[in-house]
């Protein structure tokens, strides 16, 4: 089953051998180490309950990082102090996490924390997500840290409860598939233009049962933050593991992170870090080339992240019975200009495009614009770093100008848990990660884009993309 | 978790692909901090209306919904968020089984730590079973085997696989909790080897 010594291996291949603490046999799968276990509020009470019940302590608090993101309000505390949690139950679960750290002895990124953020925004941040890793997170898409050349992946709270009493998993490895992607990237295509297009060419269930190695030149150009959301939306395409190979761009985002190795410890760790890459003549068990330079700015239409179109295309036919139903669930009819559609709704934020650049982006974006009068706009920073950082920046200042509302980090409205909502038939550009069905509130409509495309359309007032702005008047 | 060997019962079909885990349960009712309850919550916006009333004619607003063990649902069945909540509010519902052509990964881990089994069957059977709503069939894990009755009166009997570790402990019922502590040994000599 497993190459012999000598043979080329994969950074899959690599990462999981090294973290094998017992091998795979016909009758058992094998038993996996895992050196960081991300925790938030929404899937870990039940696992820590397993703790106590079994009377057994967390095996190791060092390797176990807490924040609060999915059920948090996006709004400030009133001037009573009280934070605006959407139910009594959200808050509850807060207190939760909150008390199962102290007991546990557990780090947590807690309100008054300086890093706190989205699991998946913060990890990285801190430099706790590091090549090599084995990570996983009561989260889907805990495959954002593949980017820095780390296996990571996704469980359920029975298994968060496995990793806190044995900081171990059982698994059955997964199959492989490299995703190469030649080219360059046209101007103003990001990262969530190609993986839509991956998510389009694999299908939402393409990748079910593999891990994905991306690369090829268009993935090496990629900087981290654009790594990380190529790695994220990975799972929208069944696979639970998408990674890159660390290089000169993984040890230049993690020089200097507070929880990185330093000086010579992170010279030495870098040098080791090089060593992950595939080896040349590494084995997949399935490959597939695309051409990088082809892809344009994209956009769904449906209600799986794989139905999409390049801006300015029309809603093609659909080819079954559930992409019909899915029309028929957006209003959307086939030959239909996307164009047409008003909308109601942009939310910029979540651990997909949560990040400084992608603020950036809609900053040079409503720079002297203005959201369009019937949109609600909301940014929300996917940590408190990228909010320290874009306040720095004055990036807050145009957002705000520009008349979108600027909130505290947390998941918000990527999946309307907190208080943030799209109301039922309302129409969303979103930069997050699924346009399933009422993914956003009950009955909302949900068009996944990148940043870029998300604020063009605040900024419009219907489905457009950057290239639709009207030129600026004054000096640009 | 409850042992399961041998399901009888009438089946459920939905025959809809790509149910995803906020169809199977949204993400607003995962803020308790248990898991009591959760079926309740089940297909919460298929069953109820934006108002919050029961849409009467929706199949699982039908009695039948609770007395069929069987869910059938259409390929790529789970897929989406990691939520452990997802085969709890099945299991809550009513289901011990979930039949599909494709069952996303980690809905199917999370399915077998929990106590509902997922069978993945051969894309012509499972079209010939999509047509069979409502009529009773039997799963058998023990022989890996789906049976049907046939039109002629016969049985027909369609095998399936399963990750041998998941069905001996779904058979027996136990906690795969305990082999990981069995290994704590080995665990501990790995973390010693570092």
């Amino acid at each position: 089953m497993s190459a012999p010594e000598s043979s080329p291996k994969s950074l899959f291949d690599k990462l999981w051998n090294a973290h094998l603490v017992q091998a795979q046999t016909e009758a058992t799968p094998a038993i996996i180490y895992i050196d960081l276990h991300l925790v938030h509020e929404v899937t870990s009470p039940q696992g820590f309950d397993l703790l106590r019940e079994k009377g057994i302590p967390v095996r190791r608090p060092d390797l176990t990082l807490a924040t609060l993101d999915h059920s948090t309000p996006t709004l400030p505390a009133g001037a009573d102090g009280i934070r605006p949690y959407y139910t009594e139950q959200a808050r509850h679960q807060v207190h939760t996490l909150r008390d199962n750290c102290r007991e546990f002895g557990i780090e947590l990124h807690d309100w008054d924390s300086p890093s706190r953020g989205i699991v998946h925004v913060m990890g990285p941040e801190l430099g706790a997500t590091r090549p090599g890793m084995t990570i996983v997170c009561g989260d889907s898409h805990t495959s954002t840290h593949g980017a820095f050349g780390a296996l990571a992946f996704g469980i359920g709270t029975t298994e968060v409860g496995h990793v806190l009493a044995t900081q171990c998993l059982l698994q059955t490895k997964p199959k492989s598939m490299r995703i190469n992607v030649a080219g360059k990237l046209a101007g103003g295509v990001t990262a969530k233009d190609l993986a839509l297009n991956i998510i389009h060419y694999l299908g939402m269930n393409g990748g079910t049962g593999y891990v994905i190695e991306y690369a090829g030149e268009a993935v090496r150009n990629l900087d981290m933050e654009s790594r990380m959301t190529l790695c994220n939306l990975t799972i929208e395409a069944g696979a639970r593991a998408g990674m890159i190979a660390p290089d000169a761009t993984t040890i230049e985002y993690l020089r200097g992170r507070p929880k990185a190795p330093k000086d010579a410890a992170f010279e030495t760790a870098a040098e080791s870090w090089l060593q992950l890459a595939s080896d040349p003549g590494a084995e997949f068990d399935h490959e597939i080339n695309l051409d990088g330079s082809a892809i344009r700015p994209t956009i769904t239409y449906g209600t799986d992240p794989g139905m999409s179109v390049a801006i300015g295309e029309p809603v093609p036919p659909a080819a079954n019975e559930s992409q019909a139903k899915a029309l028929k669930y957006m209003g959307f009819s086939a030959g239909q200009s996307l164009g047409e559609r008003k909308v109601d709704v942009v939310f910029i934020g979540s651990c997909t495009n949560g990040r400084i650049s992608d603020l950036r982006a809609v900053a040079k974006v409503l720079h002297g614009r203005h959201v369009a009068g019937h949109v609600r706009m909301l940014v929300v920073p996917g940590s408190e770093d990228v909010r320290k950082q874009a306040e720095d920046e004055g990036l807050h200042e145009t957002i705000i100008k520009a008349g979108a509302e600027w909130r505290l980090p947390g998941c918000s409205m990527c999946l309307a848990m907190n208080g943030d909502i799209v109301a039922p038939g309302e129409t969303a550009v979103s930069t997050s990660n699924r346009n399933f069905e009422g993914r956003q509130g009950s009955g909302s409509r949900t068009l996944l884009a990148s940043p870029e495309t998300a604020a063009a359309c605040a900024v419009i007032g219907h489905v457009a993309g950057v290239s639709e702005l009207q030129p600026l008047q004054e000096s640009r | 978790m409850q042992a399961i060997s041998q399901v009888t019962g009438p089946i459920l079909v939905l025959e809809q692909e790509n149910i995803d885990t906020d169809q199977i349960i949204p993400a607003r009712f995962l803020t308790s901090t248990s898991f009591a309850g959760i079926g309740e919550h089940a297909f919460a916006d298929w069953r109820f209306d934006t108002n919050g009333d029961a849409i009467a004619d929706h199949v699982l607003n039908q009695s039948r919904a609770r007395r069929s063990p069987i869910l059938v649902a259409g390929h790529n069945f789970g897929c989406g968020s990691s939520r452990e909540h997802a085969p709890r509010a099945l299991l809550g519902f009513g289901f011990r089984v979930v039949i599909s052509s494709q069952i996303a990964d980690i809905f199917r881990n999370n399915s077998q730590n929990v106590g509902l089994l997922p069978v993945v069957l051969d894309k012509d059977q499972f079209a010939s079973l999509l047509q069979m709503d409502g009529q009773e069939i039997t799963v058998d894990l023990e022989q890996c085997r789906v049976l049907v009755s046939a039109a002629d009166g016969g049985e027909q009997s369609w095998p399936f696989t399963i990750d041998p570790f998941a069905r001996h402990c779904l058979l027996r019922g136990l906690d795969r909790f305990e082999f990981l502590v069995q290994a704590n040994d080995a665990i501990t000599a790995y973390e010693e080897g570092r």
